[in-house]
């Protein structure tokens, strides 16, 4: 393939949590102002969760 | 006799509560085929440019991240479960298939995390097929 794009793992995970939080957002929730905050909160979570597990998997490895 | 009588209108108020409409049939079929279509024409503007961003931006990082499009198969269970992963994002898959886009292997972690775009995007895309049915028998508005 000619174009081959090389993330981080972090922006790979941050744009992963963008995208599928836009989308809960939008399915799961029946308010439009109910969608943005589910989806903020989804995005805050994941990035939250990616700290947590990148900070338990270094912990691991010392 | 009372029995069939109380079923009756059971099956009625069951009936009345989800009308099958020419728009709930299509709506989800189209909405798989082209993702976010499905809200595109119920109307829902917004909602249907922003899931077809997402799903075709992810499908495409993904590709350009050199991650592989599972084929068809009978193999190994997460191999079968990648297929329908990627199969869920309908024209977008097709076109892969029949292009050939997407890496023979998964050699590195970036293109093990442009597998799993491209597996999350047919996901969403599900989900997106499954928000526009509600929306089409009024579930949701």
């Amino acid at each position: 393939m000619i174009l081959a794009l090389q993330l981080s793992h972090f922006s790979a995970a941050a744009l992963f949590a963008l995208f599928f939080s836009i989308v809960f957002g939008i399915t799961q929730r029946n308010d439009p102002k109910e969608m943005l905050k589910y989806g903020a909160y989804c995005f805050v979570v994941a990035m939250a969760g990616m700290f947590l597990a990148g900070w338990a998997m270094w912990g691991l490895h010392h | 006799m009372a029995k069939t009588e109380t079923s009756a209108p059971e099956t009625q108020t069951t009936s009345a509560a989800v009308p099958f409409t020419r728009m709930a049939a299509l709506a989800p079929a189209v909405a798989w085929l082209i993702p976010g279509a499905g809200h595109l024409m119920q109307k829902k503007w917004i909602r249907g440019l922003l899931i077809m961003a997402c799903v075709a931006a992810m499908f495409s990082f993904g590709l350009a991240m050199e991650g592989k499009i599972y084929q068809p198969n009978t193999g190994d269970l997460l191999d079968i479960l990648g297929f329908i992963g990627d199969f869920g994002s309908g024209a977008l898959y097709i076109l892969g298939r029949i292009f050939e886009w997407g890496g023979a292997n998964i050699t590195t972690a970036n293109a093990d995390y442009g597998t799993k775009y491209i597996v999350v995007a047919g996901l969403l895309n599900i989900m997106a097929a499954v928000d526009a049915y509600h929306i089409a028998i009024g579930k949701k508005q």
